[in-house]
């Protein structure tokens, strides 16, 4: 066998497995576009003809609950906790990077050692807070936990983009007698802009996707998207076309931000440990 | 690394006067940090140490009249209940069959992509699409589109070929859920050991090729040893993540068929059968083994980390 054709053979194998990882989710959307008998035959049927009935009927103009105040509810705590977080963060992660601490390191553990901790071990403490405190379906409860979800996330993310920043350019900057707020705005945040963003966009990844917290603490006024979808899981007859659209509707903006942080995104889920 | 950033506690004590100025310089330092910090330690550690006393009280919603201390009971009650027991056996099973399968899918997937082909970026989307659909969506994905019986996607192929029509879910219940994991999963260890193949010696392995080593031989001896700390790593975080899955065992099994894992048994336990204090002992546990797991973990991530910092 010559190298040609081998490279070219495990190119290929490369396409193949790409293709059978990505088939479910091409299945989705053409199902989606799908009526509901097309969708529900044995064998499946390819050449079915294309509507936006699924889309419709999930958009709740055919009957049942519009998916709208959940879209909205998920989109407020996931940008509402993400500009919370980086709130928190950025200062957080200049007392760890540039102007740092002592302990620093110790510091930058012990907020991932708070990621290590399960939800579920404060999550009836909080359930029980929220009832007594008449924060039960609150979405503003949502955000602040969603918050704490991914702020070590950020931190370390953060952390490890600002130490990248060189501190002779500060220092330059410093002894050409600008003051802090200038240093920050005109040295710092134009280097550190990129790496704010994939922080960003990887915190709003995992608010949109929470579910426990959610299903939990939020039920009919609070409920977001993820909760919404919940109410597909006992099969309703004929609705494989609108379970695929809800699917694909819902996940639309982590796809989005997904692939708009994809050089960012192992190092943000990797909490900045590897680059 | 330069460590020029004045640190004034440093300062000698005995000069009193400068002492105050140096203190509040400190704090100016620290300031920027304690938002954070407080805020964690508000929204994490209490409520877990609120979980750790309640799971000393025999404590049932419906009944707070009947509240008592009991002890080591429900720790007790846990460990021995039949379901409970098995719910921690089911989470360790799901745990480590969906890490070590999807590291080593990861694995063959890294090192395809690590070589040039046409196409690279193409596949590289395609591979990472999985993980990036919400994970009840993509629950509910293989639950209805791809398992079901009469009209999913599986049964339909298998039609095809004139193959069987089985019941997925309810034949090979938690490997049902194991699959769609490892579907989701597999594109995170992906990411991981590519970025660890990336940061290889290419000097070192032209070195060894042009020494007559053929390609396994590279991979055993250099490319293995390399990506060591990369697979612990992508097993260390996938652990950590996939100890805690709800999303999956929810809208699949609904935790039925044997597949409650424990999250889902705690959530179960003061959700719809309101035994709060049963539930905290449940979560005590879950913390106890995630800290076994998070101990590795941040063994790991400190190596790499004092790594990247001597480096820079």
């Amino acid at each position: 066998m010559t190298a040609a054709v081998r490279r070219n053979g495990l190119g290929l194998v490369a396409w193949l497995a790409g293709i059978v990882f990505f088939l479910p989710i091409a299945w989705m959307a053409l199902t989606s576009f799908h009526s509901e008998q097309d969708a529900a035959t044995n064998p499946p049927s390819l050449t079915a003809s294309l509507t936006l009935d699924g889309y419709r009927e999930f958009f709740g103009t055919g009957g049942g609950a519009s998916p709208w105040p959940a879209l909205i509810n998920s989109t407020v705590a996931s940008v509402a906790s993400t500009l919370l977080v980086l709130l928190l963060a950025l200062p957080a992660a200049y007392a760890l990077s540039i102007r740092r601490v002592r302990k620093w390191t110790d510091v930058l553990f012990f907020f991932l050692s708070t990621k290590m901790l399960p939800v579920v071990a404060g999550l009836l403490p909080i359930y029980l807070f929220a009832k007594n405190t008449g924060l039960l379906d609150n979405i503003w409860l949502l955000v602040l936990l969603h918050t704490s979800m991914n702020l070590p996330i950020a931190v370390w993310m953060m952390q490890s983009f600002l130490s990248e920043i060189p501190v002779a350019v500060i220092e330059a900057a410093r002894v050409d007698g600008a003051r802090l707020p200038t240093v920050l705005a005109r040295v710092i945040a134009p280097i550190a802009l990129p790496g704010i963003a994939a922080t960003a966009l990887i915190c709003f990844i995992f608010s949109w996707n929470e579910l426990l917290f959610a299903r939990v603490l939020t039920g009919v006024v609070a409920e977001t998207a993820p909760v919404f979808l919940t109410g597909f899981i006992t099969s309703q007859g004929l609705f494989l076309a609108k379970v695929c659209a809800a699917s694909l509707v819902v996940s639309l903006p982590v796809l989005a931000a997904g692939f708009a942080a994809q050089d960012k995104l192992v190092q943000g889920l990797s909490l900045g440990a590897v680059k | 690394m330069t460590a020029t950033t004045t640190t004034p506690v440093t300062v000698a004590p005995a000069r009193a006067v400068r002492q105050p100025s140096a203190r509040l310089r400190a704090w100016a330092t620290r300031a920027p940090l304690l938002p954070a910090l407080i805020f964690m330690i508000a929204v994490t550690q209490l409520p877990f140490v609120a979980t750790l006393v309640i799971s000393f009280f025999d404590w049932n919603a419906l009944y707070p009249d009947a509240r008592r201390f009991t002890g080591l009971d429900n720790y007790r009650q846990v460990l021995t209940d039949a379901d409970l027991r098995h719910s921690v056996w089911t989470t360790v099973l799901l745990t480590a069959t969906v890490v070590l399968v999807s590291l080593v899918l990861g694995l063959v997937l890294a090192l395809l992509l690590d070589r040039k082909f046409r196409g690279r970026g193409v596949v590289r989307t395609l591979l990472i699409a999985p993980f990036l659909i919400v994970p009840v969506a993509a629950a509910l994905l293989w639950k209805h589109v791809l398992y079901n019986p009469e009209y999913g996607l599986l049964n339909g192929l298998l039609h095809y070929v004139g193959g069987p029509q089985p019941d997925w879910i309810s034949r090979t219940p938690l490997l049902a859920v194991e699959a769609s994991l490892v579907w989701q999963w597999t594109p995170f260890m992906m990411l991981i050991l590519l970025a660890g193949l990336q940061s290889r010696d290419h000097e070192q392995i032209e070195a060894a090729r042009v020494d007559g080593a053929n390609d396994w031989q590279i991979f055993r001896h250099l490319t293995l040893p390399h990506l060591r700390r990369y697979l612990e790593l992508g097993a260390l975080l996938g652990s950590i993540y996939i100890v805690q899955n709800f999303d999956a065992v929810f809208t699949i099994t609904s935790g039925g068929l044997g597949t409650a894992n424990l999250p889902y048994t705690v959530y179960q336990s003061f959700y719809q059968a309101h035994e709060n204090g049963l539930a905290s002992a449940a979560g005590v546990l879950v913390v106890i083994g995630s800290i076994v797991i998070a101990t590795f973990a941040l063994r790991v991530v400190s190596s790499l980390f004092r790594e990247e910092v001597a480096r820079s």
